[in-house]
């Protein structure tokens, strides 16, 4: 692989995450909100701009703990308790903080936030920057001794990665959205109604997607 | 050994520090000013933070019935008992026990006279799409059992070719008034009242000829009615069993005797 600069590797990861390794379509992280909060369009975009904050401020913080206090003495098997932990105090201080002093963003955020908390897309993306081959080489490239992560311009690449899972994420919200009012209005069949068909839309949405896989 | 030590000491020095920082954060933060019936509303909720509302989660939920936007009796996991206590701390009363399903028909084989032997598929909707059905009466419950097949609880039965709500079982989802093809079913308030099971909006002539026990709308309960309860509209009676005393006047007045109580 040709050395790449900064730029075109945070527009690279940034595509990614939006549309071949879209967190929901793709690697069928957080199905939970998928389904659950897609139901108005409104909803689903005040979910999706919460998802695209936390998961911005987890990588924020996870990726220094990863990289400063787990990999220099070999505790890289303990990332998952670690992060959850780190992503669950985080979201608990980010809603108390904005209840307090940014109320019309709570009232439009906030109380997606508890359902943030545990969703395992926020969760997968910070664990996903340590095993997306497209970071591993970048951080290898960038010639810093010990190792690649250390270097300013990889935690650039990681949160463009986290944005582009979490504007991913907004935009498969937002198109489900828009299916499952057309689906409202529909004749449903009476033993498809509710949940199941809510599936098989989903399914083949995500079938659609598949379509990007092949966009490098 | 060493490392064990170390990864100990990572993983809870930093949950000691996320926790201090969560208890510094909440104790500067809290403004103390939270809405006291919304933290009742939210505690009587399971927490379970599901959806099934339709809202985002608990908080929303508690939120929208605090805020008089949803009923108190949409939580799914938490069922009757927590609809019972949101209703409580909201001093409403809810229609989740109240309701009740009311078959307005009495036509059972010996009253209601019939146009045709039907021997085909034992469903209303099916007998109802030839002829409107064997009764002669075009309004009567055919009594194939539609209703029977749709209810949830197991309330309605089928006697003598007509349905009958058990209003006992009956949760008054209004599902089996939904499924009756000839909406002879109403969901109606559960309360001791007069009550007319006929719905035929005939003149009295015609429908009398159809059924032994129809309403001929000819006023007698309407006059014999001390508090207003009863209105003549297309030659059917009804009782508005908020206004009823279940006095039993109308009852005797009937010429046709199918008022019961």
């Amino acid at each position: 692989m040709p050395e790449q600069s900064l730029w075109s590797m945070v527009i690279t990861v940034l595509l990614a995450g939006i549309l071949t390794d879209n967190m929901v379509l793709a690697k069928f992280l957080g199905i939970c909100p998928f389904l659950g909060v897609s139901k108005k369009l409104n909803t689903a975009f005040a979910m999706g701009m919460a998802v695209i904050l936390v998961m911005l401020l987890a990588t924020a913080v996870t990726y220094p703990i990863y990289v400063f206090l787990l990999i220099p003495y070999g505790l890289e098997y303990l990332q998952t308790i670690a992060f959850i932990l780190v992503i669950a105090a985080l979201v608990q201080m980010l809603e108390v903080v904005m209840k307090r002093f940014l109320p019309p963003l709570y009232k439009a955020l906030g109380i997606y936030l508890p359902l943030i908390t545990t969703n395992c897309a926020v969760l997968g993306i910070t664990l996903l920057h340590f095993t997306n081959q497209k970071i591993i080489d970048f951080a290898a490239s960038t010639g810093a001794a010990a190792n690649g992560y250390a270097a300013g311009s990889t935690f650039l690449v990681c949160m463009a990665n986290a944005l582009g899972a979490g504007a991913g994420f907004l935009l498969s919200m937002i198109l489900f959205a828009g299916v499952r009012a057309r689906l409202e209005k529909s004749n449903v069949p009476k033993f498809l109604q509710g949940l199941p068909i809510t599936l098989i839309a989903a399914a083949i949405v995500a079938l659609s997607f598949l379509g990007f896989a092949g966009v490098a | 050994m060493n490392g064990i030590l170390i990864a100990i000491a990572i993983i809870g020095g930093i949950g000691l520090i996320g926790g201090i920082l969560l208890a510094v954060i909440s104790h500067f933060c809290n403004s103390g000013e939270e809405n006291e019936r919304l933290a009742e509303i939210r505690d009587a909720l399971p927490g379970a933070n599901c959806g099934a509302c339709g809202y985002a989660g608990c908080d929303s939920y508690a939120e929208a019935v605090e805020n008089g936007s949803a009923e108190p009796n949409l939580c799914a996991p938490g069922g009757k008992d927590t609809a019972l206590k949101l209703s409580e701390i909201l001093g409403v009363e809810i229609e989740l026990t109240q309701k009740v399903a009311r078959v307005n028909c009495n036509g059972c084989t010996e009253n209601a006279q019939t146009k045709y032997n039907y021997t085909g598929m034992q469903s209303c909707k099916a007998a109802a799409a030839l002829g409107g059905g064997m009764k002669s009466c075009d309004f009567a419950c055919l009594g194939l059992g539609d209703c029977v097949n749709a209810c949830e609880f197991g309330a309605i039965s089928i006697k003598d070719g007509v349905a009958v709500v058990d209003e006992d079982i009956c949760g008054g989802c209004g599902l089996c008034a939904k499924t009756c093809p000839k909406q002879v079913i109403s969901v109606v308030t559960k309360k001791k009242s007069a009550v007319i099971p006929c719905n035929n909006k005939q003149k009295g002539g015609v429908a009398r000829k159809n059924c032994k026990v129809a309403c001929i709308g000819c006023s007698a309960c309407v006059r014999a009615c001390e508090f207003g309860a009863v209105t003549v509209e297309n030659f059917l009676a009804t009782i508005d069993a908020d206004k009823c005393t279940a006095c039993g006047k109308c009852v005797d007045a009937c010429p046709q005797k199918i008022i019961v109580i």
